[in-house]
């Protein structure tokens, strides 16, 4: 039962790791995520820059929930071209 | 013509816009090129990597293509962004517009690169002495998006 989540840019120097697999026992919001992660990175996911992807596409802040086989990517402000 | 590519390999700059120009009738070809700059001194850099988020980034990039395609009238539009480890002088990005009028093939070229660097799902890394870091998009990136409001 576990929920992945991925970390673009340098999201991914603050977590330590390009990814992270928590155990899930039911789909969670953000908030209930946030409690399990390492404060100085829920703080960085909380950003109001940072978007969500679950499943590949764009989440709206706030309004997903995400449990087991899911995949939850937190994508940072962009630096291409 | 749309030829919009994610290039996980080198590309060759010249032999893309020979062919990108031979396949339309355009009366005029904009086109820009994106490198690895190598900078100086303590910045010196000797790695470049682009990063980006598959289920996105190509999707992203062709609904920036079509957009470019419903605003201006264009012969062609070709995109081809780089993605993994480059190096000093490598090509990143190329954009090229053909189009009859060159006007178009200006504007249309400009207004990809633009939404590239912002919008495109793309983290740039550079690796220097001091190690790799993340390169932090410039607040001019985003004000250069602000010309393009009246763009649908």
């Amino acid at each position: 039962m576990s929920l992945t989540l991925l970390f673009l840019g340098r999201l991914e120097d603050v977590a330590g790791a390009p990814a992270l697999s928590l155990d899930v026992e039911r789909p969670l919001g953000f908030a209930e995520i946030a409690e399990r992660l390492e404060p100085r990175l829920a703080v960085a996911l909380s950003s109001g820059n940072v978007r969500v992807a679950l499943n590949g596409s764009l989440a709206g802040t706030g309004d997903w929930i995400a449990g087991d086989g899911d995949e939850l990517a937190f994508l940072p402000p962009v630096s291409g071209g | 013509m749309r030829d919009v590519r994610l290039a996980h390999a080198a590309f060759e700059p010249a032999h893309e816009l020979q062919r990108f120009g031979d396949g339309q009738d355009a009366g005029g070809i904009v086109s820009f090129l994106g490198k690895v700059r190598a900078e100086g001194g303590d910045n010196s850099v000797t790695a470049l990597e682009l990063r980006h988020y598959a289920p996105l980034t190509l999707s992203g990039m062709d609904q920036l293509a079509m957009r470019a395609e419903r605003h201006w009238r264009l012969t062609g539009l070709l995109v081809i962004h780089r993605e993994g480890i480059m190096h000093p002088g490598d090509p990143i990005v190329l954009v090229a517009c053909g189009a009859r009028h060159r006007r178009d093939a200006f504007e249309a070229c400009d207004f990809v690169m633009d939404h590239l660097k912002s919008e495109s799902w793309f983290w740039k890394r550079e690796q220097t002495a001091q190690g790799w870091h993340w390169v932090e998009p410039r607040e001019q990136d985003r004000d250069d998006l602000s010309r393009w409001a009246d763009v649908g």
